[in-house]
């Protein structure tokens, strides 16, 4: 955005649909008539990729001006050019904004050539639309509604395409429903950069399919299910779930990894049908990986923990909240100091850290740390810092370096010193503590998700509540402060994270004005300068850049120079 | 001696009460909702036992099973006593009733005093208080309201009762019930004193005096037993049932049995005043052999069943007075006409010298 | 603004009231009278005398799945009638079809199909919805249950009230 006004881009005035408007260079026409309040349909063009030109559904009238003798625009009455209306329509996508071009997008032929372009593409397609997971949000159906006719002309059989293919671990192809658009391939290609998908045969016996030998399987295959305009690529794991339109959309973001993709999550009465990726051009463009989208089975999991439970000497005790909290306080008020080791996670929101530190600096705590996450990564979008607050924890010091403290930790759980160990969202015996060690310490408080082998040893069990099931706020690897937004409740007796912590703070210091989770993050906002002036309504769907990145960032999604590849390549489609 | 006027006595008393006027107080609740049912083109109740017989058994099972709710606001020993007040004083005026002539040379008659009739005004007259209790121990507004009503509305129209039935009186010159019924057998029914006596110009200027007598003293037991037209101390739609809204169960099913009684038991007045009692030209009395005496009860019962018919018949006929309307009648109408249709009998009596 | 109706004057003999009284006593013992005499015609008996053979085509009882004669279940779990429900009476749980049975080209098929007919309000909604003809009212009325459970309709009883409809389009067939 910087950059637009640094060097302002030379502005073309252009005519839509007898309207003049100015457009800076380089805009394409399809984006040009959007912009201007005229939508033109379209099943190939996908603004983040290459444009082939192959679907014919954008097509407009187009004109330029109109050139006197002298070589200039001849001027009409009203001052201004006088547009040469092209005979033929032309394709918007393909074509980018010139001064004095005039464009028609709902002229008698442009209607026309639309409704000549859904009844082709609907002569073969089936009439899946009941069994067919895109119907409610399939541009077949939109566009055949606002542009095409209700009735078929085609009396001829169908032609036979698969159906219900297997085209990766996650993906399944109907070729039948498959409109050629291209989008799919293009994908593949520029964004994910696994050419595996193309083309076979001829006219209307053209199939998608993989390259022979090879399957659609790479980390970000399920983003071609989202682009895809119709029914074709549809996503296994979805497959006959629910029907789009039942599902609540959500906006929040994906805590898998410190990327922190835009997400929507699609529930239904309590219950996390699908993830999809939202647009955020800071952040993930249009895209997230496979390995966040599925990854919130476990909030359905059967060991989520339900009920707070104290452990009384020989046996567990399902206990009510005020009482799980009472026990908890009591046996961290037994301690102070070096005897007691708080392992947070990077997993929680800034609100809970934020409250994690308040706790820590009640009890005189030294041992306090996140526990380090990584994985492989790669340079599209998944980071290899896999927890999504790591920035967090740094800024709210839970952490100078994220694990350097918990082999000091473990050591001292070893050697007796640490009494009361304090386990919020992670499991100690993954950082070298033994089962025996857990269950040998006086007092062991864990605030966790799902049972483990650690809930099991714990003196005090605190249910909390998983990222789907909360509001909060996060900081991703590149210092953007973007928030998590609830979408369903939580199951049983679990709690909110902040309001456990919350509640535990109170017990051990009294009072803390803290009733809503908007207190908590103004409390932050007082105390961290990087978060003044915020608020978590502030923070916005998009979020918020509020520190420059402590890693090195992934390197951006570049779509400019994919795209320029993409053209320098033969576009794939009915031209190959 | 002694001991069989007793034992007669109370084998009448039992006999009375539990064979004759309590069953004939269900089944009127059931005759009503079957006749209201006919005029309205309905059929009422026909599904528990034959033709819906056994409707009025099924009823008070439901009523004493039901829940006895009593509100917390309300004065418990009234709220206790008003239904018994409500049910009692309709069915003992029916002790000087005679509702037959003799049965093996009993009398049929309860109680054969000589200030009969005063008995039945002072009595029915205590059925006021039943509903003024009600109204006023239910301790809510509408109930109040229904008793408020009721009071002014019996004292009102007691007045031409009393009246209405003094020219029945001037020609007895009895207060004996019993003796009523002797003159109508020995000079003819009270609305039609001409009976036997064809040629008498005076008994049928007689008539006409004796006739409005009827018809007034009809009204007035209308009002008294708060029916239809004049049911305005329970009107549903302006006091959600009046005095008896706060009851329920067997509480409630008091009112509405004492409403029924109470109809009975004028019924049974006006019979034995005006429409000659148990007598019916041609049938002898009861010392010419039991038969007779049974048949003397039933053409009794049969002229009460007919003018609960009539009751009935007026009450899904007519609709309800407003109250203006109602003391307007009781005070200007009936009072006045009562009061001079006396004379007219005196004059005509002492004319003629009957 | 209030209006005033003006009286209707009357004559005395209108204020007596007393022709109108016996007028309206006469309307009344005439109706007794036909009621008694079987003149009049009465409401139908229901539980003796029952309506189903002069039902309508289109009367609207309960919603029941149907099979073709095919033997298919036309239901493909579209959930289109889940979504149209007016009191959300329907509740569907969509299974997919293996690959090895005889109609595994449609895929999708009911897996549950709940029908609570406590909330049910016979509106035919879902039969109007339904794109595969696989739902329809039938002329079912009395449906009676002790307890809310035994009132959901489950998957069988649906197919059982519905049984085989002649008649609908058979678009799944192989040659389509």
């Amino acid at each position: 955005m910087s950059n637009q006004t640094a060097n302002a881009p030379q502005m073309f005035n252009v005519q839509v649909d007898g309207v003049w408007h100015q457009f800076p260079k380089g805009t394409r026409v399809i984006e040009a008539c959007e912009q201007a309040g005229s939508y033109v349909p379209r099943y190939c063009y996908h603004k983040k990729l290459s444009s082939p030109g192959n679907c014919r559904m954008c097509l407009i009238e187009m004109g330029l001006p109109k050139l006197g003798p002298d070589r200039k625009p001849e001027l009409g009455a009203d001052g201004k050019p006088v547009i040469n209306w092209m005979p033929r329509p032309q394709i918007s996508c393909a074509q980018d904004v010139a001064e004095g071009m005039g464009v028609r997008t709902n002229s008698p032929l442009v209607k026309e050539c639309q409704r000549g372009v859904m009844e082709f593409l609907l002569i073969n397609h089936p009439l899946d639309c009941p069994i067919c997971d895109q119907a409610g949000e399939c541009r077949l159906q939109e566009f055949s509604v606002e542009y095409g006719t209700s009735e078929s002309r085609f009396l001829e059989n169908k032609v036979k395409k698969p159906k219900n293919v297997e085209l990766g671990p996650r993906v399944t192809l109907d070729d039948e429903r498959c409109i050629l658009c291209s989008r799919c391939i293009r994908f593949c290609q520029e964004i994910a950069k696994d050419d595996v998908l193309g083309f076979l045969d001829r006219g209307s016996h053209t199939v998608l399919t993989a390259h022979p030998g090879k399957r659609l399987e790479n980390n970000y295959s399920l983003n071609t299910v989202d682009i895809c305009p119709v029914g074709a690529l549809t996503s296994s794991d979805f497959r006959f779930k629910m029907r789009v339109w039942f599902l609540k959309e959500t906006k929040s973001i994906c805590t898998s990894c410190a990327t922190g993709c835009n997400t929507v999550i699609g529930t239904r009465e309590d219950i996390i049908y699908r993830q999809t990726p939202r647009e955020n051009d800071a952040v993930n463009s249009c895209w997230m990986c496979d390995y966040g989208r599925l990854n919130f089975d476990y909030l359905q999991s059967e060991r989520r923990l339900l009920e707070p439970r104290i452990f009384l000497g020989d046996k567990f005790a399902a206990v009510d909240w005020p009482t799980a909290i009472a026990h908890a306080a009591l046996q961290l008020k037994q301690f102070s100091g070096w005897e007691i080791a708080v392992v947070a996670s990077g997993r929680m929101t800034n609100e809970e850290l934020w409250l994690t530190a308040q706790l820590a600096r009640a009890l005189d705590v030294q041992l306090i740390d996140i526990v380090a996450r990584t994985g492989p990564g790669d340079d599209i979008l998944l980071s290899t810092d896999r927890n999504p607050n790591t920035n967090g924890a740094r800024l709210l010091g839970v952490t100078s370096e994220p694990g350097a403290k918990l082999p000091v930790i473990a050591e001292a759980v070893k050697s007796g010193h640490v009494k009361a160990l304090v386990a919020l969202g992670e499991n100690p015996i993954d950082f070298a503590i033994s089962v025996e060690q857990l269950s040998d310490l006086p007092a062991f408080i864990v605030m966790d998700i799902l049972a483990n082998t650690a809930t099991e040893h714990a003196t005090v069990v605190l249910p909390s509540l998983g990222f789907a099931e909360k509001r909060g706020s996060m900081i991703n690897g590149k210092g953007r402060l973007q928030r998590l937004n609830r979408a369903v409740r939580g199951p049983g007796n679990a709690r909110d994270d902040w309001e456990i912590l919350r509640d535990l703070l109170q017990a051990l210091t009294g009072s803390n004005g803290i009733y809503s989770i908007d207190d908590v993050f103004r409390q932050m906002s007082e105390a961290v300068p990087q978060f003044a002036g915020l608020s978590l309504s502030k923070i916005g769907d998009l979020g918020v850049q509020v520190m420059q990145a402590r890693e090195s960032p992934p390197p951006p999604v570049d779509e400019a120079s994919d795209i320029e590849k993409g053209e320098a390549k033969k576009p794939p489609g009915r031209s190959r | 001696m002694d001991y069989f006027l007793i034992t007669t006595s109370l084998l009448k008393i039992v006999g009375m009460l539990f064979i004759v006027i309590l069953p004939m107080v269900s089944y009127s609740v059931y005759a009503e909702r079957r006749v209201s049912a006919f005029m309205q083109d309905r059929l009422g109740p026909n599904r528990v036992g034959p033709a819906g017989l056994f409707q009025p058994i099924a009823d008070i099972f439901k009523l004493l099973l039901k829940e006895d709710f009593s509100p917390r606001h309300v004065n418990t020993f009234y709220y206790w006593l008003a239904p018994c007040l409500a049910l009692v004083p309709a069915i003992i005026t029916i002790a000087v009733v005679p509702f037959g002539s003799t049965l093996l040379g009993v009398p049929m008659v309860i109680a054969d005093i000589n200030v009969g009739i005063l008995y039945v005004f002072a009595i029915a007259s205590l059925g006021v208080y039943g509903i003024v209790l009600a109204g006023w121990a239910s301790n809510s507004k509408y109930p109040f309201l229904g008793g408020v009503r009721s009071s002014s509305q019996m004292i009102s129209y007691e007045l031409s009762l009393g009246l209405a039935v003094i020219p029945v009186f001037l020609l007895v010159g009895n207060l004996r019930l019993t003796s009523v019924v002797r003159y109508q057998i020995e000079h003819g029914w009270m609305i039609a004193p001409f009976i036997g006596d064809w040629m008498n110009l005076g008994k049928w200027l007689l008539a006409i005096p004796m006739i409005i007598s009827f018809v007034v003293f009809t009204i007035a037991v209308f009002a008294e037993t708060n029916r239809l037209p004049f049911d305005l101390p329970e009107a549903e739609q302006e006091l959600a049932g009046g005095y008896h809204t706060e009851y329920s169960s067997m509480k409630f099913a008091l009112f509405f049995l004492g409403e029924y009684a109470a109809m009975i038991s004028g019924s049974e007045v006006i019979v034995t005043l005006f429409l000659g009692g148990w007598h019916f030209p041609g049938i002898p009395d009861g010392s010419h052999g039991w038969i007779f005496g049974v048949i003397n009860i039933a053409v009794f019962f049969a002229k009460v069943a007919a003018l609960i018919f009539v009751f009935m018949w007026v009450r899904w006929t007519l609709p309800r007075f407003r109250y203006d309307q109602l003391m307007r009648l009781g005070w200007l109408f009936f009072f006045e006409i009562a009061l001079v249709n006396i004379f007219l009998v005196a004059i005509i009596v002492a004319y003629f010298r009957f | 603004m209030a209006i005033t109706v003006a009286r209707p004057k009357l004559n005395w003999r209108e204020r007596m009231y007393l022709p109108a009284i016996a007028a309206g006593m006469a309307i009344t013992i005439k109706h007794f009278k036909n009621m008694i005499l079987g003149r009049t015609k009465v409401t139908m008996q229901y539980p003796e005398e029952k309506w189903d053979s002069s039902m309508p085509e289109h009367y609207r009882g309960a919603p029941a799945l149907v099979r073709d004669t095919d033997g298919r279940v036309r239901c493909v779990a579209c959930q289109l009638c889940e979504f149209i429900c007016p009191p959300r009476a329907i509740k569907i749980v969509a299974g997919e079809i293996p690959s090895t049975d005889r109609f595994a080209k449609v895929e999708k098929y009911p897996e549950e199909f709940d029908i609570d007919m406590v909330r049910c309000i016979f509106c035919g909604m879902c039969e109007e919805v339904c794109p595969e003809q696989a739902i329809f009212l039938r002329k079912d009325y009395a449906i009676t249950g002790f307890t809310r459970d035994q009132m959901v309709h489950h998957k069988e009883k649906l197919l059982e009230i519905g049984g085989v409809m002649h008649g609908v389009v058979l678009k799944w067939n192989e040659k389509k």
